[in-house]
């Protein structure tokens, strides 16, 4: 290939690399400071490479780890809940809106997509929620709210909208009931639909802090990413006593600027590890979900 | 006979189907629509002897009461300040990306940058705020920095004048690699005989991406804006409330609306006025959005958003 041909090729990729290195980055500084050396941040400042190599920070914080297991808990909870039964009721509402044929087509859109345009805002919402439906320190606080998310809805529905009428067509000549169909014939068509939708969905649950920020003050349902943003300012709301340093340790030292970022790590991770599966739905899910509602 | 039978299946049809959007359709009222309905808590004291259905109206005296405030000005400054440069540079940075993307002969690199680039969206704006707690925190890489080059005991939490360009450049950062997969996927789906066409005919790579590329990709792109557009009354609560970490110095270039509206309830319990000012971000953007969709509407009716 001729040299004019190659540089424009190498200009571009030395743009995109600049730009993949800052999304990588903030999560590298993070990792090698949590196996950092405590008393050498203090000195030295944080840096993207780990000084000293150790695992205190990670020591210290799963040392007694009952608030960590029990947000943990909660936020597992919450987003495989969660997530199930939103997944069923958004791909329900979403197949009955890419059928061309459904009497209240228009009208249900306009429904749904009326919510995306036009609020009741933050103070009847939170009124209605912890004075009326009084779900205030629940679980249920933390799942319900986004059971069926309108912009989620537009985008299977999108999906959808690519099965052939005439399987649906054929179905209902040999008599199948609309449920049947939905639940044999539509589910499995729409697999990769619901593999995107789905990641979104976890996505959403497991980085949820809004709903717990304002709904939860029950120590027992504080979901991961609130008690990381508690966190933030006071590292003491990692361990409630203070004699919860592991044996061997010196007691003098709390890590506490290491122990925070291991906590970022403990709560980053999870959706790290999940996402390379599902990477390959979520850009073919993007690409059908890119059209209009 | 058989017309009454077709209308019978006909009801058993749409009945069906309507018991299967039945969940979703109760979810959604029960939490966007009766909020709705508790927009009147805005034209009222709320005291909490009489409850919120009898507590006395006093009309528009609580909106009157937030823009006579010196706060109205400001938080609805940083909101749209905000929200205009990350619509305006976000977008058009992505549609640089989205095109670049597509030069890319390389099969391996670009599933390499579609993944990359996805990470931030992966992230909570917590993990966010401690990842920029990791830079601009006292022990941070870029203070530390800054300190070495002379400037002593730099503290980036007390400087306000360099917040609006960390609050942008984050804001814009996070939102990037997402938003040029969807314009690039918009790209994938032009039909490749516009390219081979053009080639044909001659054309340079510039022309190519001006007369083909872009206009194919603008209704997409006019539909990212006007979502965008309809939301620029709010903001990421998260970027505003946990990367500042909630230092009052800074509230004068870190407070939007969300935030403004969340600390009044939870901090002066003003239940009323807080719900003003959030009927009023409800309305702008509402007002907003039919107003920008009917400008689209009018200067090319494909584009429009509904």
């Amino acid at each position: 290939m001729s040299f004019r041909r190659t540089l424009p090729q190498i200009l571009i990729h030395l743009l995109l690399i600049l730009f993949g290195i800052s999304c990588i980055i903030p999560l590298i500084s993070i990792i090698s400071i949590s196996l950092s050396d405590e008393n050498s941040i203090i000195q030295n400042g944080y840096s993207f490479v780990p000084q000293g190599f150790n695992f205190s920070s990670y020591a210290y914080v799963l040392y007694k780890p009952l608030q960590l297991l029990s947000a943990l808990k909660t936020s597992l909870i919450v987003s495989i809940v969660g997530t199930l039964i939103s997944l069923i009721i958004t791909a329900g509402i979403a197949y009955v809106l890419s059928r061309e044929d459904y009497k209240y087509k228009s009208s249900l859109s306009f429904y749904v997509f009326f919510t995306m345009l036009f609020n009741g805002g933050l103070v009847p919402t939170y009124m209605l929620i912890s004075k009326y439906l009084h779900l205030k320190n629940t679980i249920w606080v933390l799942i319900l709210p986004y059971l069926a998310i309108p912009w989620f809805i537009l985008l299977l529905r999108s999906f959808m909208q690519k099965i052939p009428h005439s399987i649906i067509e054929s179905c209902m000549i040999d008599g199948a009931s609309e449920l049947r169909i939905f639940f044999k014939i539509i589910l499995p068509l729409a697999k990769p639909g619901l593999a995107t939708i789905g990641l979104f969905i976890v996505l959403q649950y497991w980085n949820d802090w809004w709903l717990s920020l304002l709904y939860i003050e029950k120590e027992s349902l504080v979901p991961l990413q609130y008690m990381l943003y508690r966190m933030i300012n006071n590292i003491e709301f990692l361990t409630s006593s203070t004699n919860a340093m592991p044996p061997g340790m010196n007691t003098s030292i709390i890590p506490a600027e290491t122990a925070r970022m291991a906590m970022a790590i403990l709560a980053a991770g999870p959706m790290l590890v999940v996402f390379p599966f599902f990477q390959k739905y979520f850009v073919k899910g993007l690409t059908v979900g890119a059209v209009k509602g | 006979m058989a017309a009454t039978k077709k209308k019978s299946r006909q009801f058993r049809k749409s009945f069906q189907l309507t018991m299967l959007a039945l969940p979703a359709i109760i979810v959604i009222f029960i939490f966007s629509y009766i909020p709705m309905a508790g927009v009147f808590i805005a034209f009222k004291n709320i005291n909490y002897e009489q409850g919120i259905f009898h507590s006395p109206w006093i009309g528009f005296d609580n909106f009157k009461f937030f823009f006579t405030s010196n706060d109205a000005w400001l938080v609805v400054r940083n909101t749209l300040g905000y929200n205009i440069v990350s619509i305006v540079v976000g977008t058009l940075l992505a549609i640089i990306f989205a095109i670049l993307l597509n030069e890319i002969i390389s099969r391996k690199a670009l599933k390499v940058y579609q993944t990359v680039f996805f990470f931030p969206y992966f992230f909570s704006w917590v993990i966010i705020a401690y990842m920029a707690y990791s830079f601009i925190g006292p022990y941070g890489i870029l203070t530390r920095f800054i300190e070495d080059l002379g400037f002593t005991s730099f503290d980036f939490y007390t400087e306000t004048w360099i917040w609006p360009f960390l609050l942008s450049f984050i804001n814009i950062w996070k939102g990037l690699g997402y938003i040029s997969i969807i314009f690039y996927a918009g790209i994938l789906g032009i039909s490749q005989e516009y390219f081979e066409a053009a080639a044909i005919d001659g054309a340079s790579k510039y022309q190519i991406i001006r007369k083909i590329t872009i206009p194919l990709i603008m209704p997409l792109i006019t539909i990212m804006t006007l979502l965008s557009v309809g939301k620029i009354f709010y903001s990421d609560f998260g970027l505003f409330f946990f990367v500042p970490r909630e230092v009052g110095q800074l509230y004068p270039v870190t407070q939007v609306i969300d935030t403004y509206v969340y600390r009044m309830l939870r901090q002066s319990g003003d239940i009323g006025m807080s719900s003003a000012v959030g009927l009023f971000q409800s309305l702008m953007g509402f007002i907003i959005v039919l107003i920008s969709n009917y400008l689209v509407k009018k200067v090319n009716d494909d584009n429009k958003l509904f």
